[in-house]
This record gives structure tokens, sequence and C-alpha cells, in this order.
């Protein structure tokens, strides 16, 4: 099989295709983890996305399950610079071949990534198609007009395909709070579950009445693909109980907490995707290591006459990474704390600090 | 926290000597931390004994002080220098001691001197096996069962507790010299006996056996406002059993999960925080089916740290020095993207291979077998976008005419033969591995012979399946495959039967060329400032060539015996020279540890093997204007003609600079270099030729013994010989070398007992500056570089240095020598002979440099690129009214089962200087920074041959005068009461009970002198020699040496050592 991949710029390129062979198209963005890859793709946040691996060795300790972040691969299909099919770890089950394939997910392997890196750091985000199959089948496929003729990702609405159908219940004897799933990952509800949270996962449009009806202590929005203005039933679920219950945030739940307040996002060049960003808490000065992957931002200076306060910014390029609202409770951050992959340095600092507060606040 | 404003003058330590476990990384790390103060206005302070480094540079700190890097002399530094701080970890396991020492002796408490970034405590928390393993139990992160050992009954304790087998670690020694991994009972007590005598607290450590387990490094950084970053993680493809340094080591993990990858990064997080750590910091692990265990913390810049900052771009040293003055990790910047700071992780988008160097080809009785003690002396990197095209390139760069395929002495063994390599961990263990898979032995059985990850040998399999899709299936599109794969043009061409050029030129025409990548610290997602490329078949090449004048200097490649830092040293300073004149300087070099390849040292930094194909590569894409082939030792010059014919082929306009290749082929081909010094009527000794063993006995007697052999088609001392007679020379030529008409040998007259002189120069075609007259302190024969040498002449008659330096002269004019110059001459009976003349840097460059205030590789560099030397005002040779003595460190105690014996074949890794007012004090400082202390108390044990007795009685009546007592054996003792020198008379070692060998065991001996025989010496002697290094007391080889030794005491006692910056000698120079 080969892989025909692209992008809006007119760039062209072949490579050795794997997965299942299909015709797909999205956004191309990249991701510069060395190791994750099962967690990366298994993403809801990276849905219209096609996820390219800056690192150039893939599958190396194959796909063992114990770490999907859903029940599904998250984007749209996978580019990288090798894949290696003969993996040989403890908990591997298959390659990320038959992976991609049992999930009817396309792959392209072979290609420049670094090329095809610089290009999306100098141009931004570019919508791209990739066409995997038989030399016959895909190699006169144009892909190049077909990207052309995408969307663009702000107008998609992408949350209602990656949350949940029904609400269901993680039960738990701490803090009984309701997560509005917009594409959450696993590990935040792993995360929350350790630390004895009483979780109702509620789908993306579950009204306020609803939501009151399982009467939370606290009110939580997950992360999730795409533009934050599209996840409008989160926004007004937000505004509804600001000031009744404390709302807590993660990544596309921080965008959705400012807009229900009043501010802006915007949309950044290419986003942050990887488990190297460095983020600093203005309190302290201290600089952790975070895990993220986003392509929109909180735009600061419309925070004024919010009440939201910046409380972590991004040490690489100053971008909003955390803000509180001490008077309406809310305390939301851009970064992944369950990481996943990626570092661990802010997870139990984050999660543990919110079910304190939301106690402090019970009592 | 802003930088601290009460720190104006830090002290710094260096590494010392080049040795196994301590390379050039320590100068990397400390040049690096030098700038880093400076930038922030810090005065430096310097103190290191090796003057073969870039950081003892005047430009580099304030003030320099070449001295020995001992507690006492680091004293009468802090005394008279008052720094504020000093910091400790980044001279390595030596800056460490010495700080130690210095805080538990009251000295830093004495002139408040703080300790800064990593404390002492913190130090010590890592360094004493009890506390490390009491703090990782405190916060819970799992350690193998060990136990601190420091007396005899304890060992026997520990044995029953824990069971075989056992890991014995000393405590605060280099490279976890000393230490082993013990199968039986007896192995057991020889190695923790061992082990207490060389740790400095006499503790050795010993711990359950992790052998099999995976090892796995992460290094780690922090700040005083604990925030944590960590800088890249490495997988060594050995598993746990095999010395880190020893390993073959890939960045980043290969074969663990994100969630075992992070579980680790969390663990050496909570670790580093624990023990307060300020700066970079290395943290070792061992792992296996999710489980893992600590293995060791060093508080400190490692030569892992030095390969982490090369792999990622992080400059973890630069780094370090900031934290130490109170910056954090969010005020410094990463100069690399030039717009985020340094507290971030770098991300990599390409793989990185390590592979060790090892000494081998020069000991061939050493024990070969990979411990958990480090035998290599240094190593190589390789960048690449897959995996085998690192390993194939990191293979190439070694320089051992070996690539992964080779087959050549393998061939004829028999399947055991292979098995036992794969069991059995040596140098060879990788060829062994491609070999067993070409014989069709099975991955499974290879793994389980070698405990050894099968993705690793997968990897190999790989390369030999593309090895026969070129054999049998052979096209461009498959030549494209193998080029994208990491193969050589050469391997192809031979995998096929063609010539490298023919395939070179297939490749070229169908625009198979290499594109440059950069290495960014952050896998392109920041536009990257530093110009730090490696080279892949990808679809876009990122170099960005210039339309100005350049030039590629091309580096040395690893630290072996025999090319050492020295190289390095010339080679930045050509880069210096060449950006001062205005021309973009290029380097091209694979050695990890050195400041040459530091991403700020030249205007574009390649990191590539060191081959023709590699380096012509750079050439096509570049168009240099020229290439420097005479600063990058060997490796370099071996490419002289090569690149000039290659660059005439491919119709290229780029030029060798300086001495033309057909002038260095005069100095090299021994039969053209003999006939130029017979025109010039310049006296060489008596040479002859044999390409069958009968003729080279027919020469040997011609030319008289005894005689030096060696094959000629082997540079650089290797497999040379002195034979004294006919039997030897038999022997020599069944054993070491065989004679043929494709590999005739060299058979020179011998001179016995004349004095040998090596002299560095520069010669601008029309003016020579002589840079200094150096005398050697061994006889002719042993080799130049292991050879302790003094300047000025103190033996050598004035008259006699006028012919000496009429000689260079002449010979480098005749040679047309543009840029540097080294010749070796001997001298005997009045007679000036001429041994050999090398038209490129030397070893001694960097002591000459250092001893007399003049930078001969920049000068060199300077004419090179076409300026005079009376353009650039050095014309006249320096005159200095003081001592400088250069002396060697010999790698013996890292290589059990070595002969300790010097001779012409080169042996040491390493070089200090020692400078005084008078002779005396210079060598004892030169020998107490070689750690080989002179004595001034206790017993002196002596035997020599008879030859030498006569001048060994003086030598032992001055050293009685200096109180210290004489025993010998049997004949010399006899000699030396008949002449009236008061000794005491022990037994030879085979005759029984008290022999010199129980006084070296009880600690009864100080000093030993010990003349061999011959190369066929008793075993009495390599014996004596042996246990001396084993238990470390000092010894001297030559009667020249025992001389020196004798008057150096004798000053020594009467004076105290006194300490004097460079600069202030500088300042005296004529």
């Amino acid at each position: 099989m080969i892989g025909v991949l692209g992008l809006e710029d007119g760039t062209r390129v072949e490579g050795v295709g794997f997965g299942a062979p299909s015709v797909v198209s999205g956004e191309l963005v990249f991701v510069t983890v060395m190791s994750g890859y099962e967690e990366a793709l298994t993403d809801p946040s990276y849905k219209g996305q096609l996820l390219m691996f800056t690192y150039p060795l893939m599958g190396n300790y194959g796909v063992s399950g114990d770490n999907f972040q859903s029940d599904r691969i998250g984007p749209t299909a996978m580019v990288c610079r090798e894949v290696w099919d003969r993996p040989l770890h403890h908990r591997s089950t298959r390659t990320i071949s038959n992976f991609l394939e049992d999930e009817g997910v396309p792959g392209v392997s072979g290609l420049d990534t670094r090329m095809l890196t610089i290009k999306i750091r100098s141009q931004g985000a570019m919508r791209a198609t990739l066409a995997v199959g038989e030399t016959a089948d895909v190699s006169a496929e144009d892909v190049v007009g077909l990207a052309r003729d995408q969307p663009e990702i702000s107008t998609l609405d992408l949350i209602s395909a990656v949350s949940c159908r029904q609400p269901y219940r993680i039960p738990g004897e701490g803090p009984k709070v309701v997560m509005i799933d917009l594409g959450i990952k696993r590990s935040i509800l792993d995360s929350m579950a350790c630390l004895g949270f009483d979780i109702v996962v509620v789908p993306s449009q579950t009204s306020p009445s609803q939501i009151e009806g399982y009467e939370p202590d606290a009110l939580f929005i997950s992360n999730g693909p795409g533009d934050p203005q599209q996840a409008a039933g989160a926004i007004e679920a937000v505004k509804h109980f600001a000031g009744e219950k404390p709302v807590y945030g993660i990544c596309l739940g921080l965008q959705v907490i400012c807009l229900a307040l009043g501010a802006e996002t915007y949309k950044l060049k290419f986003g942050h995707h990887g488990g190297n960003q460095p983020v600093k808490d203005l309190a302290s000065g201290v600089v952790r290591i975070t895990s993220q992957n986003h392509n929109f931002a909180l735009r600061p200076q419309s925070a004024e006459g919010t009440g939201i306060k910046i409380t972590q910014v991004n040490a690489n390029d100053g971008t909003v990474e955390g803000i509180r609202n001490d008077y309406l409770g809310m305390e939301a951050v851009q970064y992944h704390p369950e990481a996943s992959p990626g570092p661990l340095c802010t997870k139990e600092r984050f999660f543990a600090s919110v079910a304190k507060e939301i106690e402090g606040r019970r009592r | 926290m802003p930088k601290r404003s009460d720190i104006k003058k830090v002290l710094l330590i260096g590494s010392g000597p080049i040795q196994i476990g301590q390379a050039a990384e320590f100068d990397f790390s400390g040049s690096q931390a030098c700038k880093s103060l400076r930038e922030e206005g810090v005065e430096v302070v310097l103190v290191n004994s090796n003057p073969a480094t870039i950081m003892t540079d005047p430009e580099m700190a304030e003030r320099i002080y070449i001295e020995p890097l001992v507690p006492e002399v680091v004293a009468k530094i802090i005394e008279k220098e008052r720094p504020d701080g000093i910091i400790a970890g980044i001279g390595g396991q030596t800056g460490l001691n010495i700080t130690s020492e210095l805080a538990e002796g009251g000295v830093l408490e004495k002139f408040n001197v703080e300790v800064l970034g990593t404390s002492v405590d913190a130090i010590r928390e890592t360094e004493d096996r009890d506390l490390f393993k009491s703090a990782m139990i405190r916060i819970g992160e799992p350690v193998p069962r060990s136990r601190a050992v420091e007396t005899m009954e304890e060992a026997e304790e520990a044995l029953a507790e824990l069971g075989l087998p056992l890991i014995i670690r000393p405590a605060y020694t280099l490279g976890g010299s000393g230490g082993g991994a013990a199968e039986t009972e007896e192995e057991y007590y020889r190695i923790v006996d061992m082990g207490m005598k060389r740790s400095r607290i006499h503790q050795v450590l010993v711990e359950e056996s992790l052998v099999g387990w995976t090892e796995l490094e992460y290094e780690v950084m922090r700040d005083g406002n604990d925030t944590c970053i960590t800088i890249c993680n490495m997988e060594n493809m050995d598993p746990m059993g095999i010395h880190t340094g020893e390993s073959i080591v890939v960045t980043p993990i290969q074969t663990l999960s994100d969630q075992e990858v992070q579980t680790l990064r969390t663990a050496a997080i909570n670790i580093i925080r624990a023990l307060k750590i300020e700066g970079g910091c290395n943290i070792q692990f061992a792992a296996k089916d999710g489980d893992y265990r600590v293995i060791e913390v060093n508080p400190r810049v490692s030569r892992s740290s030095a390969l982490a900052s090369k792999a990622t771009g992080y400059p973890i040293a630069r780094v370090t020095a900031k934290i130490a003055i109170g910056m954090t990790l969010d005020e410094i910047g990463n100069d690399v993207t030039g717009e985020t700071p340094a507290s971030f992780e770098p991300a990599v988008d390409y793989v990185v291979m390590k592979i060790p160097r090892w000494p081998f080809d020069k000991f061939v009785k050493a024990d070969k077998t990979l411990t958990t003690a480090m035998k290599s002396t240094g190593e190589v990197m390789a960048i690449g976008r897959s995996y085998e095209e690192a390993l194939m390139k990191a293979v190439r760069s070694l320089e051992i005419d070996m690539d992964l395929g080779y087959a050549g002495k393998y061939e004829p063994w028999t399947d055991e033969e292979v098995r036992s390599l794969l069991s059995t961990p040596t140098d060879e263990r990788l060829f062994a591995i491609y070999q067993a898979l070409r014989r069709g032995i099975s991955v499974e059985e290879i793994a389980d012979l070698t405990k050894i990850h099968p993705y690793f040998i997968w990897r190999i399999e790989n390369v030999i399946a593309m090895e026969d899709e070129v054999r049998d299936r052979f096209s461009v599109p498959i030549l494209r495959k193998a080029k994208r794969m990491g193969f050589s043009d050469d391997r192809i061409a031979r995998i096929l039967g063609k010539e490298r050029a023919e395939i070179a030129d297939l490749r070229i025409e169908n625009g198979i060329v290499p594109t440059y990548k950069m290495v960014d610290t952050c896998a392109a997602e920041f536009a990257a400032k530093t110009p730090y490329y490696y080279s892949s078949y990808e679809d876009e090449c990122e170099l960005a060539p210039t339309d100005e004048k350049k030039v590629l200097i091309i580096g040395s490649g690893p630290i072996r015996i025999g090319q050492g830092i020295e190289f390095d040293y010339s080679t930045v300073h050509a880069v210096m020279a060449l950006r001062e004149l205005g021309i973009e300087a290029h380097i091209a070099n694979n050695n990890p540890e050195t400041v040459s390849t530091d991403y700020d040292t030249s205007d574009k930094l390649f990191f590539e093997p060191l081959t023709l194909e590699d380096v012509m590569n750079i050439i096509e894409k570049e168009r240099h204007f020229g290439v420097m082939v005479q600063f990058g030792g060997q490796t370099a010059m071996n490419l002289a003609i090569p690149l000039e014919r290659e660059i005439a082929r491919r119709g290229l306009d780029t030029k060798i600079l300086g001495t033309s290749p057909e002038k260095i082929d005069v100095a090299e081909d021994r039969e053209r270099f003999n006939l130029a010094l017979q025109k010039m009527g310049i006296p060489q000794p008596e040479a002859g030729y044999a390409t069958s063993p009968q003729e080279a006995k027919a020469e040997a007697r011609r030319i008289g013994y005894p005689v030096l052999v060696r094959p000629s088609y082997v540079l650089g001392g290797r497999a040379m010989e002195i034979v004294y007679d006919e039997k030897e020379l038999e022997v020599y030529m069944r054993e070491a070398v065989r004679v043929s008409p494709q590999h005739p040998i060299l058979i020179d007259d011998f001179l016995q007992n004349a004095v040998e002189i090596d002299v560095d120069a520069v010669c601008d075609g029309r003016d020579v500056l002589i840079g200094a007259i150096m005398e050697h302190i061994e006889e002719a024969g042993i080799h130049s570089g292991d050879s302790a040498c003094i300047i000025p002449p103190q033996t050598i008659p004035a008259a006699v240095q006028e012919t000496v330096r009429e000689y260079v002269k002449k010979i480098a004019l005749a040679l047309e020598v543009k840029g540097i110059l080294n010749i070796q001459m001997a001298y005997k009976d009045g007679i000036v002979y001429v041994l050999e003349a090398n038209p490129r840097s030397s070893r001694t460059i960097p002591f000459v440099s250092k001893t007399v205030g003049i930078p001969l590789a920049k000068i060199a560099a300077s004419v090179m690129a076409g300026k005079t030397l009376a353009e650039l005002g050095y014309t006249r040779e320096p005159k200095i009214p003081y001592v400088s003595v250069k002396e060697v460190l010999l790698p013996f105690e890292k290589l059990p089962g070595a002969d300790t014996l010097l001779g012409p074949e080169m042996r040491s890794t390493g070089e200090v200087m020692g400078i005084d007012r008078v002779p005396g004090l210079a060598f004892f400082k030169a020998e107490l920074s070689a750690d080989n202390p002179l004595p001034t108390e206790g017993v002196v044990f002596i035997s020599v041959k008879d030859e030498d007795k006569g001048a060994i009685a003086e030598v032992a009546r001055r050293l009685t005068e200096s109180d210290l007592s004489i025993i010998a054996t049997e004949g010399t003792a006899e000699f030396l009461a008949r002449m009236g020198v008061a000794v005491e008379r022990v037994e030879k070692i085979y005759a029984g009970s008290p022999n010199v060998l129980d006084y070296m065991k009880r600690g009864e001996v100080s000093l030993i002198i010990n003349t061999p025989t011959t190369k066929q010496s008793v075993r009495d002697g390599f014996q004596i020699r042996r246990n001396a290094v084993d238990y470390h007391v000092p010894y001297i080889t030559t009667v020249q040496a025992a001389r020196a030794a004798a008057q150096a005491i004798e000053i020594a006692k009467s004076g105290e050592i006194t300490i004097k910056p460079l600069n202030e000698y500088h300042q005296e120079v004529r």
C-alpha cells in the first residue's frame, strides 16, 4: 500500500500506507512526544485532525490497550516517518498497524515529517487529505484539491461526535461532580476516581436543569476537540452555574469557562501538542513541564473585567495556561494534568487541590 | 530569582588529565561554565593540571592556574584568590572529591567560600552508599538490595545475606574503577579487597545483581526555586552489568512505553528534589517488565551529560553554572531557539547513537571483557532519522576499519566461537551479533546469550536484509532505500564488488544526496538559530550556504590512545583564528565530549562520521574555499590525499589548505622522507625495509641490534617494538606482525640511551617560528607521547640546540610547510638525528602554547589562511625564565592484566603540566598531577637492570640523603651496598617472603624504581609493576626519570610548593 498526502499549500508527498485503506481529510497538526503514541492516538481532542508525530520511530513497544484514552482512535489519520511492526513488550497485544487497521483508520509512514513540521510551523496548521490504498487505486487521487475543499476546523461540530451518548456514573466517596464530556480523556476520569471523586459524566448537550438533578458539588468541563465556540451547551451550563457551584475545566474546558465569562479565545498558529510545554506558576515562580494538546487559547487582554485571573502562563510563548475566578469559585488549566502521554508533574497537584477546594466549600 | 549580587568571584576546578573514565567532556563542560559565568559578569578563577584544554586558555578566565589538583594546592589558591564561591559539579569526580576534602578540612569555612550549586551534603548523600540508600528508602524509591562494606568481616556477612552473583562498587572512584561483578566467592573477596583499597573512604557497596535488566539514564536539572526538568533519557543497548560508559547507548528510550518512561521520569524528579541538587544530575535506573530500581545518582555534569547536551542541543553545563549563581531556569535563555527559556524539555526528531571507543588495539594482553568498570577512552555519537542510520554512522565514526558487515577475521571462526563472543561482552559484540545473524543463529538465541533486547537485534537484522536486497536486486530505487537506511557508498560498493567512486557517481547522477537537518532542541516546533547539522537522506535540506569565504576543519573523532584532546584543542583554535579573520569556519566531527562540537564554537557544526564520503558530501553542499586537515590528528591527515583526489575528480574548486598533500606524503612516506633528509645532509638513524622474514633478519644484522621494527602501513606507533636480538625479531614476526611484500616492515637503528627531542614550529613558507624545544626525560625508544618532557632543555648543549633549530628550519622550508610542523629528533654522542617530521598539529601543541604563552595552532591556522608570520608579529622563538614539565597519565590501573611497561607504542591517555621556577619543582608538580606523587619520606624499592646500576647508585644516594630508605633485591642490593648506599635486602618474589609484594600489600612502599630488562622481561618485573598499579604505589621505569625524581624530592623537601597564575608566568616571556 502507498499513502499520498496532500496539503492545502500544494504540497504532495508519497509514502508507505498502513492501517485501513481510505481517503480522509482534516487538519494536519504535529505532536512532539517521543513516546505515548497509544495515548495520543486515542485522545478524542484530535478529532478532525491528521496527527503527525515529529519523533520518527513509532510502534516500538506495540499497543497494549492499557493506556487508551477513549474507545476509539481520535485523529482522522496517523502521519509518521517509520512504523515498527515487531514490538516486543510485556504488555503489547498488537502492532500499531494492526491497531489502525482494526479501527479503520489510515496511516502513512516514510515521509520527511520534519519538512512537513516546518511547513506547519511557518504557515500554520493546514487542511490536508491522505489517501491510503494500492498504488493503482490512490496514486491519481487529487489529494491537494480535496484538502482545499475541506471546511475550516472552527466551523465543524466535532464535539458531538466524541461526547458520550448517555450519562454514566463513576461512584466514589468524595466530592460529587458533574463532568460535561466534550471528548474526555480516560486518564482524567481515572485520576479523579483514584482520589475518590463521585463523577457523573454527561453528554455535551445536557441542559442545566438536568445537571441540577444530579445535585453536584461542582461542575467540571472536560477537554475536547476543535473550537470552544462549538461547545454552546457547555457554555450555557457554565453561565448557569456561575456563582452557584464551583466550576473547573481542563483544556477546552478552560476555553469554555472563559467564553462563558465573556472573554475571547483565538486560534493559535499551530497549537501546542506535546509533552514538553513549560508552564510557569505566577505565584511561586516554579515551572512545571506539562502535556498539552490544543489549538485555541484565551486572549489575555479580553479577560479584563471578567473576573478571570491568569495564574499560570506558558514559559515559551506567554500564552495562558491557568486561570482562576475566586469570586465565582472557578479554576481551569489549559494543559493536561492527567498527562498520558507526557510528564506527570502536575497530576497530583491539580486534582488533589480541586478535591480539597470542593471539600472546603461543602463544609 | 535574579542572580546573586554577592557572588563576584568564583573558583572552578577542572578535572585534570584525560584518563579512562574522565575524558574531554569536562573541558567541554568547564569551558561552557566559564563562558556562562563571565556572561553574567562573574570573575572566574580556574585551576586545572591539564594544559590540553580550552578552559585553560587565557581568554576563558580572569586567572588560570595550571597546578596539581590536590586539596593542599587548591587550598593555597583559595587563600590567595579569596573567591566568594566554588562550583564543585563541573570538574567531574576530581572536582567533587577536592571540594569535599576542602570542606571536610575546614578550608572553605576558614576562607568563607560558599559551595555554589549542589552542596557538599548533597554530594555526600549520593556518594556514600548507605546515605544514598536510606535517602531513597525515605522517598519510597526502590533500590537494589545492598550493603556498604568497610571490612572483610562485613564482606562475609554481606555475602551470606545477599547471595551470589553480586556487584561490587567502590565509593568515591572514577568510572567505577576497582569494581566488578562476582560469580564465585573467590572473585567476590578479591574484588572487595581491591575496591576498598581504591576507595577514598575505604568502602564498597555490595549489591544484588540485576544482570539482564535494561539500563536507563535520565539527565535531570533543578534550580534553586525547585523547578525540575529532564533533558533527555537514554537506553543502554547493553543490559545491566556493563558500565554505562562501556555501553552502546541510544537516545531516546526505545523499548519502554510512555507509562514506563513517565514513571522513571517522575522518580528522577523526586530524587533530584529529595537530594536538593542544584544544576545538572545524571540518574541511572534498571528496569524489567514494568519494575524498576534506582541504581545511582551523579550530582554533577558527566560524560552522559555531555552526550545529552550534544544529543539534544541543550547546554547542561552552561545552565548548571547559571543556576549555581542563583538564576532560575525560566530566566536563562535557550540559545538554540533564541526565544524560549531553558525551562523546557528538549524534544528530538531523530535517533542518537553512542558507541564507546576502546583501547584494546593498544593493549593486546588486557582483559577485554566489559564490566561495571570503564575501559574505554572515548566515544562517538551519530545522529540519524532511523535507528539503522544512526547505528551505521556511529560504527563508521569509530575508525576501526570495520563496518557492521565486516567479516574479515570472524570468517574462519566456528559458530561456537561466535557464540562465546555473544555471551561474553567485549568491544566486538556488536559485530558478533551481525556475524551470528549471518550464520543463521536465531534472534531468540542471540538475545538469550547477550541479554540484549531483541529489538536491537532485529534492527541489525534489518541491515542484513537490506544488504541482501542490494546484492540481489540492485537498482536506483534500492540504492536510494539503502542510503536512506544509512549505508555508506563504500559498503554498497563492496557488497556489489564495485568501486566506491562508481556508487558515489551513480548516486549523485540520480540526485540521491544527503539532506542536512538541524538539531534544534524542539523537533522543529520553533525556528532554531544555532547551526548544528546532521545528514540524512530525506526530502528537505535545511542547510543555507552563504556566499562568504568558508573553510571546513576536519576534527579528530573519538578520543583514543595516540589521539587525545590535544587535537580537539587545536581544532578549536583553528576555528578561532578563522573567525578572527572573518572567514566562516565549519567543523566536521563526531565526538560528543568535546568543545569543537559545542554548538557555538563554529559557524556551522556538522556532526558526522569522518570518512571520505561523509566529508565530501558536506563539501559538495557548501562548496568551501578550503579544507584544513592539519588539526584533527591522523584522522584528518589520512583524508588529505583522498580528499584532494576526490575534489579533483568531482571537479570542485575546494583547496586543501596549508602544506600540500604531496609534501605531506613526503613526510609520511618513510622512503621519500629518508631521501629528502639525505639530500639536506641531515643525519637519520640507519634504516631498512623488508618484505620477508629472511630479508628482515639480514637488514637487522646490517643495521645492528637493537633495532626498532614496525609495520609500514600502520601509523602512530602501533605494533612498534624494540628488538634486541634475532630471537626477539623472530617472535615479533611470528606473533605481532606478518611480513609480506604487501605488508613490509620497517627496521630502524635504535639509538640506545639517546636523548629525544621534540620541536613544534609554524612555517609560512618563508619564516619559521619555533615554539619550543622539548627535551624528553625518558630516553629515545619510549613513544614520544608517553615520555615526560621539559622546556627549556636541561642537558642539551647550546650548540646542539642551534643544530636542532637549523634542522627544523631546513626541513620546514624543504617540505614547503604552510602551517604547523612537529619534528622528533634524537641526540647522541654529539650528533642530532632526525627521527620523523609531521606537518600537522602535534600532541604537544597545547603544552608548548601554554608554557610559552603563544597560541601556535591559532597562528598556524592564520598562516594557512594566507597570513605571514611577520604580519602576525610572531617570528622570534620565545625564551622563558621558568621551567615547564609535561608528564603523562597511563591507564594501567583501569586495564587489569595489561603490562605497565613503556615502549615505542603509545600507551598513555592524557597529560599534565607542572610549571615552576626550577626543574625539580616543576617535575615534582607534574608527578603529583599525574597521580604519581613523589614521596618525601618512606621506603623506596629499587630493582634495575645491570646497565642501569651505575646510574642508579647516584639516585639511591640522593634519596637516602633526603631521608628516604632503600630496599632492593639481591643483585641491586649488593651493588648498592658496595657503592656505600644504606640498603635493606628483600627476597625476589619467587624466592619467598618477605618480598616486595608483601611490603606493597602492607602499604609500606612509597616509590618503586624498576627498569625492565627487555621486552620478554622476567615475570618478577611484570608482577612488581602490575602490583604497583593495583596497590597504587608511585613507580618509575627509567633511569632518567629516577634522576629527575631524586632531584625533585630533594627540592620539594627543602621548599614548599608555590602557586602562580599562568598569565603571570607569561609576562616573564622574553
